[in-house]
């Protein structure tokens, strides 16, 4: 029982003492670093499969339709048919494309898009391994993305290629800048860029309820920095074809499309663990094999709110997404960060209890909301005034 | 400064929102729409010269394919210029039964185009398949009645091809009833989405002059702001008898075409549950001779089809066949404002004012 009640953790280490039991100690600890970059690796991609069938199944239903059901039971055997169809399928390669900056593109990009979760606790003792910059890491790596996409965005040698990789350099730059200040204030708050003691420091109180505003302005520019609908203009098939990866097929086009939905379920981990506690949940400390259940639970909360956008909502368009980042999103963000140490300093010198400082926290972020959309309203509706003339009336005659 | 210089884009034939196989040369400063130069034919068939070696009742599934989406409009039109030239009358129950098809095909075209629209926008696929699939109970009635659910050709000189079998009527009821209440839905969807107004709103505005002077005709006209329908203008068949309103919108833009088809998709149903009411009884089919030989002379007759005002010119040499077919397809002659309303605008900004002239390349081609 108590093998199970901690099992993925359990065995992971009882594997470590069979193997160190005829290999040196350098020999088993690199077998267990390779085994666990292969473990992570192999979920990813069992997550990215798990994920496309969920899309199809949750777009199909909210369109009213019932998706997905000729594979398997249920149609949960679609992943590997489109995967064995992506597989199986020619790569064709257009006549002047840049040779190697095409053929590398998709290979960045699925590598810019695993290396986040060398740090991201799955669960409870469950992380590659945890650096106490972590949140920097991520960051930084996830940028990378953006090479990977100007590249494939340049190699095709196709404009529409190019205004896709143009595009998504533009929108990922910009949403980067709100995204880090989001994730400075829960810095602040912890004291910690290490996602483990992040996690740790949720023991109490989940931090979305003293960051509401920062926890949304986290969620708007991640969905953008995943190129997720709304805001999924670099690749926007009705006017773009498909963005960045239109000159793609097969295996190559795969890793673009495993690479987005791999960052579309780090956002969504990220989201978890810097607001929403993480593994954290009940019983955890008795039975920790349930912190990856909530984990899960949390990131696919998440990944269905993206899923519901995308079925519902139009997209905007670049020039309107890009003021939205830096004159919406921007100021917002680093209010909430100055609002935050504001508070915070406030607490500490007053000597208020946790709950208390939470309470002021809590009070100042709604503040600041209120105030931003009351001026959102004020700057929007000035801005509509000169063209009161269009009302929309409907004439009959 | 930097030396800049504008990019050719080549939008089309193959491209997943020209609405078939519109082809578009676009010059681009960066995102920013310099110049347009349509390029159409991508769908050309020949109808117009196929149709002067058939005979006049052959001539009527080509008329299907020319707007595949309002078959039955077509076939109306085509119809009554027919009856124009060869003087024809057609019985009453006949002339409802017409009005019916044509005000249902109305409302398929609006939920389409309504459709594409948002589609196009990026709403990925739902608000399109709540159409698609209010648009099927429609196509159900007609299969029922004519054994074709888009290629109908059901219209025949003096009546129609069959009566309407006994359970039209009150399935008919039904689907009128059931999109009323899907309308709205549809429009609580996404109508007051912030995303959308600021996709649509002042974009791509057609101002009254250039709309009258280019001929604009249909929704596109009218949310420009003039009240033009050629139901009200010049009544064919039998619409001067049923109460309906025209709507306009002055503004023009993308938003308000979208609104214009949402307020008339509602004047249709009005207009159908008046034809029920009053369906008579009676023959659905004047006697017409079987090969059909006009007398020499011309004719042109003009509906206010869904897109817009779809007029047939025919000439009659005495002959079996028309000696000369033309159409004045709505969509083409609406087309021909797209780069004035695209000029300094973005490509997506160009995909929504597509959507909302709401073109179909099998009309424009022929």
């Amino acid at each position: 029982m108590a093998f199970v009640s901690d099992l993925f953790v359990n065995s992971w280490n009882w594997i470590a003492v069979q193997l160190a039991r005829f290999l040196p100690p350098w020999a088993a600890e690199l077998v267990m670093m390779f085994a666990g970059v292969v473990v992570l690796i192999a979920f990813l991609l069992f997550m990215v499969m798990l994920l496309t069938l969920l899309e199809r199944k949750v777009v199909a239903r909210i369109a009213d339709r019932i998706g997905p059901n000729r594979v398997g039971p249920f149609g949960i055997l679609q992943p590997l048919a489109d995967t064995l169809k992506l597989i199986i399928k020619e790569n064709t390669e257009p006549a002047q494309a840049d040779h190697w900056v095409f053929r590398l593109a998709p290979a960045v990009a699925v590598t810019a898009a695993l290396m986040p979760y060398a740090v991201i606790p799955l669960g409870r003792g469950m992380v590659g391994t945890d650096i106490n910059v972590g949140v920097l890491y991520v960051v930084s790596i996830s940028s990378l993305t953006v090479i990977a996409i100007l590249m494939a965005g340049w190699g095709g040698c196709n404009k529409y290629s190019l205004l896709g990789g143009m595009r998504a350099v533009a929108q990922m730059f910009s949403f980067e800048v709100p995204l880090a200040l989001c994730l400075a204030s829960v810095v602040l708050l912890t004291g910690s860029l290490s996602l483990v003691s992040i996690t740790e420091a949720q023991r109490e109180l989940w931090l979305v309820l003293v960051q509401p505003v920062g926890f949304l302005l986290y969620l708007l520019c991640g969905i953008a920095e995943a190129n997720r609908s709304p805001f999924d203009i670099p690749e926007a098939e009705s006017e773009l074809v498909a963005g960045y990866h239109t000159e793609y097929s097969g295996v190559r086009f795969a890793f673009f499309f495993m690479a987005e939905y791999i960052n579309m379920f780090t956002v969504s981990a990220m989201a978890t663990i810097m607001f929403l506690g993480g593994w954290r949940g009940p019983f955890v400390d008795q039975l920790p094999v349930l912190s990856v259940v909530y984990f899960l639970l949390k990131v696919h909360f998440l990944v269905f709110l993206m899923f519901w956008f995308r079925a519902t909502f139009p997209r905007l368009r670049i020039d309107q997404l890009l003021s939205l980042s830096w004159k919406v999103l921007l100021p917002i963000a680093l209010a909430n960060l100055m609002l935050t140490a504001l508070a915070d300093k406030v607490a500490h010198r007053a000597g208020l209890s946790r709950m208390a400082s939470a309470g002021l926290l809590l009070g100042s972020n709604l503040v600041l909301a209120g105030v931003a959309i009351a001026t959102l309203y004020l700057v929007y509706e000035r801005r509509r005034a000169p063209s009161l003339s269009r009302r929309y009336e409907i004439h009959w005659h | 400064m930097l030396k800049t210089r504008t990019i050719t884009l080549n939008l089309g034939p193959q491209h997943p929102s020209t609405h078939g196989v519109f082809r578009m040369v676009l010059t681009m400063d960066g995102e920013t729409i310099v110049d347009l130069k349509p390029i159409f034919g991508y769908l050309h068939r020949g109808m117009e010269k196929l149709a002067e070696t058939r005979t006049y009742l052959q001539n009527m599934p080509l008329t299907d394919r020319m707007d595949y989406i309002c078959a039955m409009t077509n076939n109306l039109a085509y119809a009554i210029t027919v009856e124009k030239l060869a003087g024809l009358e057609v019985p009453e129950r006949a002339e409802y039964i017409r009005v019916i098809m044509a005000e249902f095909t109305r409302v398929v075209n609006h939920l389409v185009a309504i459709g594409a629209l948002l589609n196009d926008l990026g709403a990925f696929f739902t608000p399109m398949l709540y159409c698609l699939r209010e648009r099927e109970r429609i196509l159900d009635l007609f299969e029922m009645t004519c054994g074709a659910r888009m290629t109908c050709n059901y219209l025949r000189f003096g009546g129609v091809a069959a009566d309407l079998p006994e359970e039209f009527v009150p399935q008919a009821r039904e689907v009128v009833a059931g999109l009323y209440y899907w309308v709205d839905d549809l429009e609580r969807l996404l109508t007051t989405n912030e995303i959308l107004l600021a996709r649509l709103q002042g974009i791509g505005i057609l101002p009254r002059e250039l709309a009258i002077n280019c001929s604009v005709t249909g929704p596109t006209l009218r949310a420009s702001g003039v009240p033009y329908d050629v139901r009200r203008a010049a009544p064919y068949s039998i619409y001067d008898r049923f109460d309906f309103k025209i709507p306009t919108l002055d503004e023009g833009d993308c938003y308000a075409r979208y609104l214009i088809r949402l307020a008339e998709i509602r004047q249709s149903l009005h207009i159908i549950e008046q034809a029920l009411d009053h369906l008579p009884p009676g023959e659905v089919q004047a006697k017409v001779p079987r090969l059909l030989r006009p007398p020499v002379g011309d004719a042109y007759a003009r509906i206010e089809s869904p897109k817009g005002e779809l007029g047939f010119y025919l000439v009659s040499d005495g002959g079996i066949s028309p000696y000369r077919f033309h159409v004045r397809a709505p969509t083409l002659i609406n087309l021909t404002v797209l780069p004035d309303l695209v000029r300094g605008l973005r490509i997506p900004d160009l995909v929504a004012i597509i959507g909302s002239i709401d073109i179909v390349m099998g009309e424009i081609d022929r």
